[in-house]
């Protein structure tokens, strides 16, 4: 489902090169669970939003379900975050302008679907159904990243990607979301992959990565 | 691209950003209000001419001439006006009451027949036209009471005739207010012209018949047929149709440059809503990056934002058209009092249309470029806050949208100048001061950040810091700001200097009464009595009545029949400077306000063989197609008098000089039927008064002419002229404070957050609020600074290539503008800054 190949990326930072992701390379297999863990800076974030097609690497290689997003253009990497990829961020970001519901039906809006309806549905198996009409800001914390996984999986994606889901949460409404998560993955199918600081939440995927300094050190499950 | 998306994403965006949305809807509402209530103001004008267009002429044809009828004329006259037919002959005398102490310069119209045929002429009391013709009685204008201290009832005597003043004119259809100012009307029964003695002495007289056509003739064919023979007998014939043409030609600039002034608001707004786009882009990066993460393409995101840029402006501009129709309704009573007719107003949906349209699309286009940027936003920006895209390519778009703006800015003006020229010249002029302004702004950041003054007081270096922090507002105040100001100072200026080219033309010692139409016989008694009066005589100037008879050989008749001519009258040179009458003088040195500009002055001779040599004043020669060497054959009154083009000069009008477009050598003219000016100069006002009167008295014929009293006339067109300026200047005003109040409230949060940090760290209300203080003084101070160089600038060059007269700086008031506009920066810093102080940084650093 997903495998990448000597992925490398190099930043130019004040007049310097700094490297963030060193040559890596690894598969993950269809409905697998994946965490990457490793110190702040050991460039677990940007390795997320390569394999998610979000930047280009500098080298190497990404594929995601048969595409490889190194070689395809911006717009159409985007078309396929918009078929086949989901997010789920640290700090929700959900769109503050939109209503919970509207938040969830984006990514179907995208593809031409009206999707009010499915929408609700998502919104109610995340425990939110009376609440589609609320502004983020009129949510808790934990009620904005319950309408982000809603919205994540609105379009169904063959992988979910979250960067430090319950960074922002306190222990028992983490806890909660990786449920609904792990409940997702199980149900649907969905490929995730994770990024987090959180030992517990890294024990409950079925393979982690440890980076440090942008490299390997540790793989629960090589390939 | 999913349109159905981009639109439903665009509205429910501008739901929840109303506040912030809102200024870049208002930036444009003043300038389409503007442009909305000119135009339709515009169309009101020209619906009325077409509606009164009658009545302006007041008959069906009328036929003009400077000399008395021929009897082939006369013939036609008795022909063409069987249904109806009036004359009116008009004159310039001395009028003055025989009870009062002044007197005055006046046009004498002396009516036969029932003049007008259309319209009416509305007096005080309402009867008076009517009784005008039953005996020796006269309508004046209202100015003309007040000038000699008469009212109605009165003796007003003119030249040896006594007439009795039985109403004052209120308005007259086609007339245009200013005239009357140079020389009040006095309208007489024809039949008394005779009596007043005055014509005899061959003075200026224009005459006029009117005829009424039958009900079903058409006064087009006529005037067509007629032309020619007419203009061969010096007289010329006018239909409804030709003047209503020309009025509405006149109507028609008036309102493109009016319209122009409201443009300038307009593109003020665009301004604005480029800076607000600016910021609005940077407050929605993280939105704009989960979207894109969400699937949505640069493309999307792009088209979601010019989609609410269009609402936005649709919705401004919808709002602008409102209050451009409240305006229209005020209109009239600033720019009416300098027109010939009633008004009626009307709202005029093309003008609205117009309007809309106008502002949608420069709400569009100057949002388009900041826009740009949202394309450049990576979706990496959703996981990395602090996310720059290493690869600072070029904006494959960012030239053709400059193309875009810059061919917009161009084609509405165009547009609105209804020329490619005048409107090249007003986008060149808006871009220059716009770009001048965008300089200075940039060249100030920059200073800061190279000259950073590291050695003053805390607040001012914070205060100094702020112009270059990111996403500082120095660009847009300063352009908003500087650009208001720069408006008001070359409008300023522009008015200063024809007012104070007019003052100094009439300064201390120049001659400021003039008296002219003095028969040679006349001369020694009017320099006597002036000089026995106790006031300076200047030695008599002599002046030739005369026409062109031929040019090189060519007769006039000839030359004016050419088709390279008639091509040159279209464009309104050649015919007239053709077949005019021409006012000479001859003399044998150059005077002051005269300057030789090619061939050269002739010596004074004893005796002359061959042609007289003539100097031509250079504009008319050009009109005419005459060079130095030409030979010009003169009508002198029935006698030819052959000439040679000596030099041609450059002659300084604004003086109030006798000037001549046509200056003979000695030895000509001196047994032709001439008359003399003679010029003399007192301060005192009533003394003036009472020496025109006393040379009235003694010679009726002599007229004379009162400087300060055009200067009075000039001054009231000018600060009328102004006033209709400065009301649509107005509205760019209005748009300047829109786009800095935007300015001022985008940076808002930032201040918040910003000075609660402070007060953290132990800064007093007071420090805080010096920061901001320093911030805008900086601001305000660059603003009105490179505003006035631009308007300096602008004012020079208005002075010296539109008014041509020399240009003058009053350092004092232009000092005050500088300072004024600096205070009102500190002003808007200081409101905007109001709830800095009022809140405590607990509560501030809670909320973000």
């Amino acid at each position: 489902m997903l495998h990448c190949e000597s992925l490398t990326k190099t930043y130019a930072s004040g007049g310097r090169e700094l490297t963030v992701v060193k040559n890596i390379s690894f598969s993950l297999e269809a409905g697998g669970f994946l965490a990457i863990v490793g110190p702040s800076g050991s460039g677990k974030t940007t390795l997320l939003g390569l394999l998610a097609g979000l930047d280009r690497p500098t080298s190497g290689s990404v594929t995601l379900d048969g595409d490889a997003l190194d070689r395809l253009s911006e717009d159409a990497r985007a078309r396929i975050r918009g078929e086949k990829v989901g997010f789920v961020f640290q700090s929700f970001q959900l769109i503050p302008t939109l209503t919970a519901l509207e938040n969830v039906q984006v990514p179907l809006e995208l593809r031409g679907m009206h999707g009010s309806e499915r929408a609700g549905e998502l919104l109610e198996r995340v425990g939110l159904g009376g609440r589609g009409h609320h502004y983020p800001a009129q949510l808790s914390g934990g009620e904005q990243q319950r309408v982000a996984l809603a919205r994540a999986f609105s379009n169904r994606p063959k992988v979910l990607f979250a960067d430090e889901p319950t960074g922002n949460l306190d222990a028992r409404t983490g806890s909660t979301v990786v449920d609904l998560m792990g409940e997702l993955n199980r149900d649907l199918g969905t490929t995730l992959v994770l990024v987090t600081h959180d030992p517990d939440l890294a024990g409950r995927a079925r393979r982690t990565i440890r980076l440090a300094d942008g490299a390997i050190v540790a793989d629960s499950a090589p390939a | 691209m999913n349109a159905g998306f981009v639109i439903r994403m665009a509205r429910r965006e501008a739901r929840a950003s109303a506040r912030r949305l809102l200024l870049l809807t208002a930036a444009i509402t003043a300038g389409v209000a503007a442009l909305v209530a000119i135009n339709s103001f515009t169309d009101d004008l020209r619906l009325s001419v077409q509606q009164q267009a009658r009545s302006l002429l007041g008959a069906d044809l009328a036929i003009s001439s400077q000399k008395e009828f021929s009897p082939s004329v006369r013939a036609l006259l008795d022909t063409l006006g069987q249904t109806g037919l009036a004359q009116v002959t008009t004159f310039s005398a001395m009028a003055y009451t025989l009870g009062g102490s002044g007197a005055r310069l006046v046009q004498v119209s002396g009516v036969t027949g029932s003049y007008p045929f259309y319209g009416e002429i509305v007096t005080q009391p309402d009867s008076a036209w009517r009784m005008l013709s039953r005996g020796p009685n006269t309508i004046v204008d209202p100015s003309l009471l007040g000038a000699l201290g008469a009212q109605v009832g009165d003796s007003l005597a003119i030249g040896s005739a006594r007439f009795v003043i039985t109403g004052t004119v209120t308005r007259m259809p086609g007339d245009v207010g200013m005239r009357s100012a140079l020389g009040p009307r006095v309208f007489i029964p024809g039949r008394y012209i005779p009596s007043t003695g005055l014509l005899a002495f061959g003075a200026r007289v224009q005459r006029e018949a009117f005829i009424r056509l039958a009900v079903g003739q058409e006064a087009q064919p006529i005037a067509d047929r007629y032309r020619e023979p007419l203009r061969a007998e010096n007289a010329r014939i006018r239909t409804v149709a030709e003047s209503q043409q020309n009025l509405d030609n006149a109507l028609g600039r008036l309102g493109r440059y009016l319209g122009l002034v409201a443009l300038i608001a307009l593109l003020l707004g665009g301004l604005g809503v480029a800076s607000a786009t600016h910021v609005f882009v940077r407050q929605k990066a993280e939105t704009i990056a989960v979207l894109r993460c969400l699937g949505a393409t640069a493309g999307d995101v792009f088209a979601i934002y010019v989609a609410q840029a269009a609402m936005m402006g649709l919705l401004g501009s919808l709002l602008g058209a409102a209050i451009g129709l409240g305006v229209q309704q005020v209109l009239p009573s600033v720019i009416a009092s300098m027109l010939p007719f009633d008004v009626s107003s009307a709202p005029s949906w093309p003008a609205v249309a117009v309007g809309i349209g106008t502002g949608v699309w420069v709400a569009v286009v100057f949002a388009l470029l900041p826009l740009l940027s949202a394309r450049r936003i990576p979706p990496l920006a959703a996981l990395r806050q602090d996310y720059e895209p290493e690869t600072r390519s070029r904006e494959p778009l960012r030239a053709p949208v400059l193309v875009l703006l810059a061919a917009s800015v161009l084609g509405l003006s165009v547009l609105q100048a209804g020329s490619l020229r005048a409107g090249a010249g007003f986008a060149a002029g808006i871009g220059l001061s716009v770009g001048g302004l965008a300089l200075a702004a940039w060249g100030l950041i920059r200073a800061v950040g190279r000259w950073f003054p590291h050695r003053w007081p805390y607040v001012w270096r914070q205060g100094l810091a702020n112009l270059r922090r990111p996403a500082n507002q120095t660009m847009a105040v300063v352009l908003s700001l500087g650009f208001g100001a720069f408006l008001l100072a070359t409008l300023f200026l522009a008015q200063y200097n024809l007012l104070e080219e007019l003052r100094l033309t009439g300064g201390p010692l120049r001659p400021n009464l003039i008296f002219f139409d003095i028969q040679p016989e006349q001369v020694e008694p009017v320099t006597r009595d002036i000089r026995a009066a106790g006031y300076p005589a200047s030695a008599p100037v002599p002046i030739v009545p005369m026409r062109i008879q031929s040019i090189r050989g060519r007769p006039v008749a000839a030359i004016a029949a050419d088709t390279a001519v008639r091509a040159r009258q279209r464009r309104g040179g050649g015919g007239w400077a053709l077949r005019r009458e021409y006012r000479s003088t001859y003399r044998d040195t150059v005077v002051a306000s005269e300057k030789v500009i090619a061939g050269r002055w002739w010596r004074p001779a004893t005796s002359r063989t061959g042609a007289v040599p003539v100097s031509i004043e250079a504009d008319v020669a050009a009109d005419l197609g005459v060079h130095v060497g030409d030979e010009i054959v003169w009508d002198v009154q029935g006698v030819p008098v052959a000439t040679r083009v000596a030099n041609l000069r450059d002659v300084d009008w604004a003086r109030f000089e006798p000037n001549f477009f046509a200056v003979f050598a000695t030895g000509a003219l001196e047994r032709a039927p001439r008359s003399y000016v003679i010029l003399t100069h007192t301060s005192d006002a009533a003394a003036r008064g009472r020496l025109q009167r006393a040379l009235a008295e003694r010679y009726a014929n002599v007229t004379s002419f009162d400087i300060a009293v055009v200067q009075e006339a000039v001054e009231r067109l000018v600060s009328r002229v102004v006033l209709a300026i400065r009301f649509m200047a107005l509205f760019s005003l209005a748009t300047g404070a829109v786009v800095l109040a935007g300015a001022v409230s985008t940076s808002r949060y930032q201040r918040l957050r910003e000075s609660a940090l402070l007060k953290t760290l132990g800064a007093s209300r007071r420090q805080v609020v010096q920061v901001v203080l320093a911030e805008y003084i900086a601001l305000g101070l660059l603003a009105s600074a490179a505003a006035l160089v631009l308007a300096i600038g602008a004012g020079w060059a208005l002075a010296h290539f539109l008014f041509e007269i020399t240009f003058r700086l009053p350092l004092g008031q232009v000092a005050g503008l500088i300072a004024g506009t600096a205070l009102l920066a500190v002003c808007i810093g200081a409101w905007g800054s109001i709830e800095v102080m009022r809140r405590t940084p607990l509560e501030v650093l809670r909320e973000t």
